[in-house]
């Protein structure tokens, strides 16, 4: 009997490759798996999936001492509350201004710029370049934040500079409401193009070398070979991050906004996540807070789910 | 490329160069302005007199910093912020990309696990959820709540680069670690990991540099300026504006109230710990962005 299972065992292995998902010792891996799995779990489940229980106290008349389990339910009543709150709409408007200010420059100031760096011929020039142009992106928000805001300020270079070109008065830019979206998403490029450009870069690198060189015999000048190859080389790239980037419609960027805002510009540079910041963690609105939240998180997941989609379809891109 | 040397093509070379090293120089003045400023005199910075180069050359407010322990209390905190949290990231990214880069034939659950982690990544409960979440945990005012709650927020996307990484090594080399009966521990540690070190690096470095960046929770989990990270810190310090400020005059006020030269000096010597990384950043980063469009 036992002889027989093991000449049996022994025939199965024989070919393990095929039959490997039902050997006895692929099961005794499964119990491993789930025990790799379980310190991940754990930590996603606090602090990603409990906080996702916390959207209740939208619903709730929240009382910190009862708990989101004590606390009185009120059903839709913050949420009436909210539309008729004038901050709301143009918070709304403001995260999404900003947000689509930001997903058109960062598609295409790096575009333009990887197809420049990709016509610079000396190599060392194109990666001292590159080298440099990467850094802003690893610097965070305060750190850029408070070096923009002494360039920029009454007494700094910028104004230094303007007085040179004969204008009497300094601006005061972080009080100009009117310019505050676009500058916001000026010093956002700046930061990002970058590093945005990498991705064209690597695209860049895919396309055939043969194509230029027989454009070239048919007598093809630069310009008609950025025209006819290097940018038909790059458009499924483009349309990829385009696709992409609709998913960040509400991700107007709290890091640069909050360090760079002030109350002077709050009507044209409030955005969701500042707003929230200071109504429910300053003021202690959970419940108007949350609501707010709970908004951008649901429309956000609709968009990139979108996108995703989207992306998949046209490009067969996916995540995993 | 191909060779062209006709006149045009020289003049357009010409143009080409100047304006990417003009935009280029863009990139790295205002890093350099800071610099030049926090070696100027006070006086020099208020008069505007600072370009490129410092006015008046001294070291004061490196000096003056020397007394403000708060800052090397900060920047202590966040050296070991960025140190657990990296560690950590690196940890838990290998235990969780392992098993997950199974076919479902070999882990029949891994579809819908993945599904949930992806899930956690797109969707969030809001900054009020998190903020009460951590709170009746008992994580204020501890590191912890720091190094936790952001490294959750990273992890999924780096686990799905290391799956992808993981996918794409050859099949050939597990299986022949299976026959000389490794078992999945043993295949992680000694296969794995060894073999992925381009991505884990990545990731790791993702972390690192997202730990030492991040300054909102230092705000909101530490009540007291003893327990903040750097950045929140400096952005406490040099950053905050009244948030009473009602009219212009106000916040020209402040400008000039403000010790330029001390602030330069503090965003300079944050910055140190990134431009030191930054040869490995090169490397790594630009690996890792093209590393999770290469699907199987």
């Amino acid at each position: 009997m036992s002889v027989s299972t093991e000449t049996k065992e022994m025939v199965t292995s024989t070919k393990p490759m095929k039959k490997r998902n039902n050997s006895p010792k692929s099961n005794s891996f499964v119990k491993h798996y789930y025990l790799m799995l379980l310190p991940g779990f754990v930590w996603v489940t606090i602090f990603c999936i409990v906080p996702m229980f916390g959207i209740a106290i939208a619903f709730q008349n929240y009382n910190p001492a009862e708990g989101i389990f004590g606390s009185e339910w009120i059903g839709l009543g913050t949420f009436e509350y909210m539309f008729v709150l004038k901050d709301t709409w143009n918070i709304f408007f403001n995260t999404l201004f900003i947000a689509c200010l930001k997903i058109v420059g960062n598609l295409i100031v790096p575009l333009v710029f990887a197809l420049m760096l990709n016509e610079a011929r000396n190599m060392i020039f194109k990666r001292s370049v590159q080298t440099i142009v990467y850094l802003p992106h690893f610097l965070s928000w305060v750190i850029l934040g408070g070096i923009i805001l002494d360039i920029f300020s009454y007494g700094g270079p910028v104004n230094q500079l303007l007085a040179l070109f004969g204008l009497d008065e300094p601006i005061l830019f972080f009080a100009k409401a009117e310019l505050f979206p676009y500058f916001l998403a000026g010093s956002d490029v700046w930061k990002e193009f970058g590093f945005n450009t990498i991705i064209y870069l690597a695209a860049l690198t895919g396309i055939n070398p043969a194509l230029y060189e027989a454009a070239s015999i048919d007598g093809a000048n630069r310009l008609r070979m950025l025209w006819h190859i290097t940018l038909p080389g790059i458009r499924t790239t483009a349309a990829l991050l385009a696709v992409l980037s609709l998913g960040q419609v509400l991700n107007a960027g709290f890091d640069q906004v909050f360090n760079l805002y002030n109350p002077l510009v709050y009507s044209t540079g409030d955005i969701i996540d500042t707003w929230v910041y200071r109504v429910g963690l300053l003021d202690l609105q959970y419940e108007l807070g949350t609501a707010v939240g709970l908004l951008k998180s649901v429309v956000g997941f609709i968009m990139i789910v979108i996108s995703y989609s989207l992306a998949y379809r046209y490009t067969n891109y996916r995540i995993f | 490329m191909v060779k062209d040397t006709t006149m045009g093509s020289r003049i357009f070379d010409i143009v080409l160069i100047t304006l990417l090293t003009v935009i280029t120089i863009s990139c790295i003045l205002p890093i350099w302005y800071t610099f030049a400023l926090s070696l100027s005199s006070k006086t020099a910075a208020a008069a505007g007199q600072v370009w490129l180069w410092p006015v008046d050359f001294n070291i004061n407010s490196y000096i003056q910093l020397l007394d403000e322990g708060q800052f090397f209390k900060s920047f202590w905190i966040s050296i070991q912020r960025i140190f657990l949290g990296g560690l950590l990231n690196f940890i838990i990214v290998a235990m969780l990309a392992y098993p997950l880069s199974k076919s479902s034939k070999d882990f029949k659950h891994r579809n819908i696990l993945m599904w949930i982690l992806v899930f956690t990544m797109l969707f969030n409960g809001g900054l009020i959820p998190l903020y009460l979440t951590v709170k009746s945990l008992g994580l204020i005012n501890n590191i912890w709540a720091l190094v936790l709650v952001a490294g959750a927020q990273g992890l999924v996307f780096n686990v799905i680069l290391t799956v992808n990484f993981f996918r794409n090594l050859p099949k050939s080399i597990e299986e022949s670690a299976l026959i000389d009966g490794a078992g999945p521990w043993k295949m992680l540690i000694y296969i794995f990991i060894p073999l992925s070190v381009p991505v884990l690096a990545t990731v790791t470095l993702f972390s690192i540099v997202f730990h030492w960046n991040e300054f909102l929770y230092g705000l909101i989990f530490m009540t007291r300026e003893e327990f903040y990270p750097l950045q929140t810190y400096i952005q406490q310090m040099v950053i905050v504006l009244n948030p009473d400020i009602m009219n212009e005059e106000q916040l020209k006020m402040m400008a000039e109230l403000s010790n330029r030269t001390l602030n330069a000096a503090k965003i300079f010597i944050a910055m140190i710990p990134i431009l030191l990384i930054y040869p490995f950043l090169q490397r790594y980063f630009i690996h890792g962005i093209t590393l999770g469009s290469v699907k199987e």
